[in-house]
């Protein structure tokens, strides 16, 4: 091309270039410690510092064979595949009703439904914990997940509130009107049409559900969640490094979902343009 | 007695702290017939529509669909089928399967619901497009889909919200003679609902203009033009003038009047009338004449052009009639190759009539 520097850049100048490092620091300031994880967990030393010492895959051997930890693991996935699986059952059936339905004081159910978003997690543990008590519940995970379906139904009924906005409620009175019933009509129409939000939803829920500490820390019965378990390590140095290993494996499993999870929502979101409804 | 496919009696519907949206309507609509809801936005015409369909259910009254009490009968068991205003073609599926949505639960054997399918196809043109995505057709080609997917399900009704609207016009009146011509070649039942009054008299065997949730006039294309039963039909319906009368007198067929600008002026005579009463004498601007030269006989007013637009088939003359504030609209048919100015604008004119063309309204 020309050697003139175009137009663009012109215009963009100096600005251009310092917004440019602004956002290489932001994402550097963001996710440098994150990479220290896998990069320590390969580290031949106990104490997590600088100079390396050397590769090694014996903190994963320990984290493999660590018992508690496999136990806290599975606890956490266990709770998380429920939590997602209720949470966007209840997300899904209150995202109907808000949409297709008019109801009085529709608003302050919304409201409602919404509000755990913004109560702060400690209050509403220890409220929790104050009701279980009185309800002479054991603790337990059950208790566990119940704090989590609370916390994330309303994650889950924003993402498939506004995937069913999204599409022409007469679609559905169509598939009626050529004869199907209602809950067939939620099978041909409205399920496929809202499935990439129920995937994110499912995925959202699961991590939310699988990284929570708080509701966690005073819901558990004997079994600890991960979080908890690894919080509770912490204490014992020669136990961080298999924390970190854990931590490498986990990273790179959210990583793979949440691009699972925004690949689905996308081809959701383009097949709709296309669509277009008049 | 008529063959009465839906007779919708006294229904109302109100919502949930609205106003009325129908209002006590009563229609009947006969088995086989072109039937079309008529009315500005706003008027109730979906709701009725969607009454009949069965999305949404009558407050008061009763709508017979075939003979059969309807109010507890939900949409998908009834024998009616509806082209939604939005098409409401299904996204995820291609455009055979959005035709054979309906016909899958039918239990008809492959063979046999592909032929259907393949047929409605090819009646709407569209051989070879079934595996096209909803999103992959035009605006005039959803429509068509729509209306297969309906049509495939033999309706004994079909019921059309505004099909037209979102099509440009060309379009929009090809479609217009299609959609008569497949009535009549189906012979099912279609209530079609619009604001487009050109549209309405053009196609439908019956209309029901409605207003403010009430149906005012039932009746032809032709009957609706010329006998309009009330002011808000006879302006509703194409263009109108209004003079406001007074009777001066009843001579057995023959009614003397008198109104601002017109002053005495003939009429054949309507029912119930007698001398004083106040009454609103209409006539179409097309039935109106002018001349330059002052007529001999007949009736006729005095009045200066005030504007004129050449639409080439015709021109529109607004005429000032010395004491009538709104001025008086004449169309004159351009039936002469002519290209000087019809009338002078600086001299009088003549509008001329023929009282048979009167329309007397109560008012
Ligand atoms: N679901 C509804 N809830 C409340 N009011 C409604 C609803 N549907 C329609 N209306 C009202 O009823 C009236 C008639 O509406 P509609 O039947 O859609 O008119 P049209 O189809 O003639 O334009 C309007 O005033 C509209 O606002
Ligand atoms: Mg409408």
């Amino acid at each position: 091309m020309t050697t003139k520097p175009s137009r663009e850049a012109k215009r963009m100048g100096d600005a251009g270039g310092g917004l440019a490092l602004f956002a290489i620091a932001y994402l550097l300031f963001l996710y440098v410690p994150v990479l220290f994880l896998p990069l320590f967990s390969f580290n031949d030393s106990i104490f997590v510092s600088f100079p390396l010492q050397g590769f090694t895959t014996k903190w994963y051997e320990q984290m493999f064979a660590d018992e508690d930890m496999l136990k806290a693991l599975i606890a956490s996935l266990q709770v998380g595949g429920v939590v997602a699986i209720a949470s966007t059952i209840l997300g899904l059936l209150g995202a109907k009703a808000v949409t297709r339905y008019r109801m009085p004081g529709q608003g302050a159910v919304t409201g409602l439904i919404m509000l755990p978003l913004f109560i702060p997690e400690i209050i509403l543990g220890i409220s929790l914990l104050i009701l279980v008590n009185a309800l002479d519940i054991p603790l337990s995970l059950i208790t566990v997940a119940i704090g989590h379906i609370m916390l994330c139904t309303p994650f889950a009924m924003a993402v498939l509130t506004s995937r069913l906005d999204g599409f022409d409620r007469s679609l559905e009175e169509a598939s009626m009107d050529l004869g199907e019933t209602p809950w067939m009509t939620f099978w041909r129409v409205t399920f496929p049409l809202a499935a990439p939000g129920i995937v994110s939803s499912l995925l959202l829920a699961f991590i939310v559900s699988f990284d929570e500490f708080l509701l966690s820390f005073f819901l558990q019965g004997r079994q600890p969640t991960l979080p908890v378990y690894i919080w509770s390590q912490l204490r014992f140095p020669s136990k961080l490094p298999s924390v970190l290993s854990l931590g490498a494996i986990i990273l790179i499993t959210s990583c793979v979902l949440v691009f699972f999870a925004e690949w689905v929502r996308q081809l959701g979101t383009t097949g709709d343009r296309k669509v277009g409804v008049a | 007695m008529a063959d009465y496919i839906i007779r919708i009696e006294n229904v109302t519907k109100q919502f949930a702290g609205g106003a009325k949206a129908v209002d006590g309507v009563s229609v009947n609509i006969e088995r086989g017939e072109f039937f079309s809801l008529l009315g500005p936005s706003g008027c109730g015409k979906t709701t009725l529509l969607r009454m009949i369909a069965g999305f949404e259910f009558p407050s008061e009254g009763e709508i017979f669909i075939d003979g059969q009490a309807s109010s507890l009968i939900p949409s998908y068991k009834r024998p009616t089928n509806m082209v939604f205003q939005s098409y409401a073609i299904f996204p995820h599926l291609n455009v055979f399967d959005n035709i054979a949505y309906g016909l899958r639960k039918e239990g008809l054997p492959g063979k046999e619901l592909n032929r259907r399918v393949e047929e409605s196809l090819a009646m709407i043109k569209l051989t070879g497009f079934g595996k096209r995505r909803g999103d992959q057709l035009s605006g005039g080609q959803r429509q068509r889909v729509a209306l297969a997917r309906a049509l495939v399900k033999r309706p004994k009704v079909l019921l059309l919200d505004e099909p037209l609207g979102a099509l440009d016009k060309k379009l929009r009146e090809e479609m217009q003679i299609e959609l008569r011509q497949l009535q009549k070649s189906v012979g099912i039942t279609f209530v079609f609902v619009t604001h487009d009054q050109e549209e309405a008299l053009s196609m439908s065997d019956r209309i029901a203009v409605m207003s403010k949730g009430d149906v005012l006039q039932i009746a032809g294309p032709k009957e609706l033009y010329e006998a309009p039963n009330c002011i808000e039909v006879a302006s509703f319906i194409g263009n109108i003038n209004l003079i406001n009368a007074t009777v001066k007198g009843v001579n057995g067929g023959e009614i003397a009047l008198e109104g601002p600008g017109f002053g005495s002026f003939g009429a054949p005579s309507i029912e119930g009338v007698k001398a004083g009463d106040k009454i609103v004498a209409a006539i179409r601007p097309e039935k109106l004449s002018l001349t330059a030269q002052k007529p001999t006989s007949g009736a006729f007013v005095e009045g200066m052009i005030k504007a004129s637009a050449y639409l080439g088939d015709r021109s529109h003359h607004q005429v000032f009639v010395k004491g009538r504030d709104e001025a008086v609209s004449v169309a004159a048919q351009n039936m002469e190759r002519e290209m000087s100015a019809d009338f002078d604008a600086s001299k009088p004119v003549y509008v001329t009539w023929d009282p048979k063309s009167l329309i007397l309204l109560k008012s």
